[in-house]
């Protein structure tokens, strides 16, 4: 398979947000606002190219019957090293993530992924992989984080688009981000017919 | 290169080897990071303590942990007043989990405050960063700390609007920073601690 | 009573899937029918207690006594991808019937977020205890709460769904669209429950 084919299908063909729905509690509890959203996708798409990347490498040192558990521990390890990196260099985002970090293990698109393509596929093209479906992710969640925000608060990404006393509150709190991806996937929904 | 056979021999071999190599690259991550997020709360600690306090140099004399459960707060005793880190006793917060730092002078005027971590409804409950100011619709810069409440609850201080629960924790958790400091005030000396009322205090840091 | 306190707060004000967005996926994934959604509260309550007690424990007295705390993740989804395993083996030994109900549910547990982040948010002690300690009883208690909001919350969709799909919905809506929709109404619901806990502690006098 072609890389860019590869890219191609998990930002758009197979979005893990809009088309897979995967990884739906960070979606909806991350994307207060646009930022926010972004971070959370960039985080999870680092540990998704690490994993697919030593995954793949490894694919043939593991006994069939052991895999999962194996991967587990990978990705595991993998989430924790990002959370002491973000910790220690970005502690700004650590605070607005929160709980969610550690919970990027429990995310279904790590695991998927390796399951479905890294444990399969060469390195290259396990990276492309990790790469798309990540910045379709994070591309998912700046979306929906932004619709949110903008909703919200009359912002995107913390800069002013109307005044502020337009905003509807709701859109920020846990209602709006139900029913912001409800429409959002509909809207998808129609383009794709 | 052939996938390995599943035998029991195979499978411990594998599963000990990812632990190890794991559990090796964590420890030295860990050793790595360490120091900086170590770091980072101190430096985070020593900037609350200057904001709260209005004053570009603040060296702290004594710190002192008093009371227990929700209702423990840390004094930090500097030359310019004490900077309180508490959170609110009960936990009365709306989301709960309501952590500030409050900056008192010796006659337990409100300098300033931060607020250090919250739970509260964004742009609602969350406004309290900002509400209880100098500029803000509440402030309580310049106010005896103490009995400070709500106007629904027969005081002075305006609530946030449609947030009194947030409010009422907040106020809660400032009068448990005046109380830590009266209790830790009794134990020692504060020679060199200013009052507002002092004409020469920061009040120009503070105006700026 | 502040006990009481708790279980109604993490039920009804915090509830674990519409306002703290944990365990989405099988929020929406195991709605379809009231009866499924009935066996996956009650396995998920099963196991969410079962793991939160056990993770604590490895917390108190092996990753803190060490000093491993940055083991913590890789430890607790361990334990509990090994712990919802022995769960299926035992109740296959010992309870055949309950294995036949909860069965099906027990190996979609390991990837629902909402198990390991209560038990790391019992292990660091930052839930609303309201007032008390934070330790293994008002972490169990906090946990037992919790899986009741699931269940609950889980339940009300799943009975919303089940009339949902007869009634006529817009095309581009249907499926998981009008779902997510549905969600969020039922969220807002739930938040008229919030400053419930604040008006109760006064009732109860704490």
């Amino acid at each position: 398979m072609n890389s860019i084919r590869v890219l191609w299908n998990g930002v758009i063909k197979e979005n893990p947000t809009f088309v897979l729905l995967l990884g739906m509690c960070p979606t909806l509890g991350t994307t207060s606002s646009a930022l926010n959203g972004m971070s959370m996708g960039l985080a999870t798409m680092a540990v998704l190219v690490f994993s697919n990347l030593i995954i793949s490498l490894i694919k043939n040192l593991i006994p069939d019957m052991v895999r999962i558990p194996s991967f587990i521990v990978v990705i595991a390890s993998l989430v924790t090293i990002l959370q002491m990196l973000i910790k220690a260099f970005a502690p700004d985002i650590d605070k607005s993530l929160g709980l969610f970090i550690p919970l990027i293990v429990v995310n279904c698109i790590i695991l998927g992924r390796a399951e479905a393509f890294a444990a399969k596929n060469g390195p290259v093209s396990s990276v492309m992989d990790g790469i798309g479906m990540g910045l379709g992710f994070t591309l998912g969640l700046t979306l929906l984080g932004a619709t949110r925000e903008l909703l919200g608060t009359g912002k995107i990404f913390s800069f002013g688009v109307f005044p502020e006393n337009y905003g509807a509150l709701v859109f920020v709190l846990a209602p709006g981000a139900f029913i912001c991806l409800g429409y959002l996937i509909a809207i998808i929904n129609k383009i794709k017919g | 290169m052939k996938k390995l056979e599943s035998t029991w021999y195979n499978m411990a071999v594998v599963l000990t080897l990812i632990a190890i190599v794991a559990g090796a690259a964590l420890a030295y991550v860990n050793s790595l990071t360490e120091g900086p997020i170590k770091a980072i709360a101190k430096a985070n600690e020593a900037a609350a303590i200057k904001a709260v306090l209005c004053a570009d140099d603040v060296s702290v004399k004594d710190t002192k942990t008093i009371g227990e459960g929700d209702a423990a707060a840390t004094v930090y005793l500097t030359d310019k007043g004490a900077a309180v880190k508490t959170s609110d006793p009960g936990n009365r917060s709306f989301g709960g989990g309501l952590v500030i730092m409050v900056g008192l002078d010796n006659e337990f005027h409100v300098l300033g405050y931060s607020i250090l971590t919250s739970n509260e409804t964004p742009g609602l409950g969350a406004k309290a960063g900002e509400w209880f100011q100098k500029d803000g619709k509440g402030s309580i810069i310049g106010k005896t700390a103490g009995g400070l409440m709500v106007s629904k609850d027969g005081g002075e201080i305006d609530a946030i609007t449609a947030s009194t629960i947030t409010s009422r924790a907040f106020l809660n958790a400032v009068n448990n920073a005046q109380a830590a400091f009266m209790a830790v005030k009794g134990q020692s000396d504060m020679t060199g601690a200013t009052s507002l009322n002092d004409k020469n205090v920061r009040k120009e840091v503070c105006d700026e | 009573m502040a006990y009481i306190l708790i279980f109604i707060t993490a039920i009804f004000v915090n509830n674990i899937v519409l306002s703290q967005f944990l365990g989405i996926c099988p929020f929406l994934g195991v709605s379809k029918k009231v009866d499924t959604a009935l066996g996956m509260g009650a396995a998920v309550a099963f196991v969410l207690t079962l793991a939160t007690i056990v993770t604590y424990l490895i917390q108190v007295y092996v990753l803190e006594t060490l000093h491993l705390e940055y083991l913590q993740t890789i430890a607790f989804i361990l334990v509990i991808a090994a712990l919802v395993q022995m769960v299926e083996i035992v109740l296959k030994k010992v309870s055949p019937a309950l294995y036949q109900a909860l069965g099906v549910f027990l190996p979609l547990i390991t990837t629902n977020c909402c198990i390991l982040g209560v038990a790391i948010l019992v292990a660091q002690g930052t839930y609303n205890s309201q007032g008390l300690e934070p330790n293994l009883l008002t972490g169990v208690v906090y946990a037992i709460s919790t899986a009741l909001g699931f269940a609950l919350a889980l339940v009300i969709f799943a009975g919303i769904r089940e009339h949902l799909s007869m009634s006529n919905i817009p095309r581009g809506m249907q499926g998981m669209a009008i779902a997510l929709v549905t969600a969020g109404l039922l969220a807002m619901a739930f938040m008229g429950f919030s400053g419930v806990d604040s008006g109760l502690a006064k009732a109860l006098g704490l």
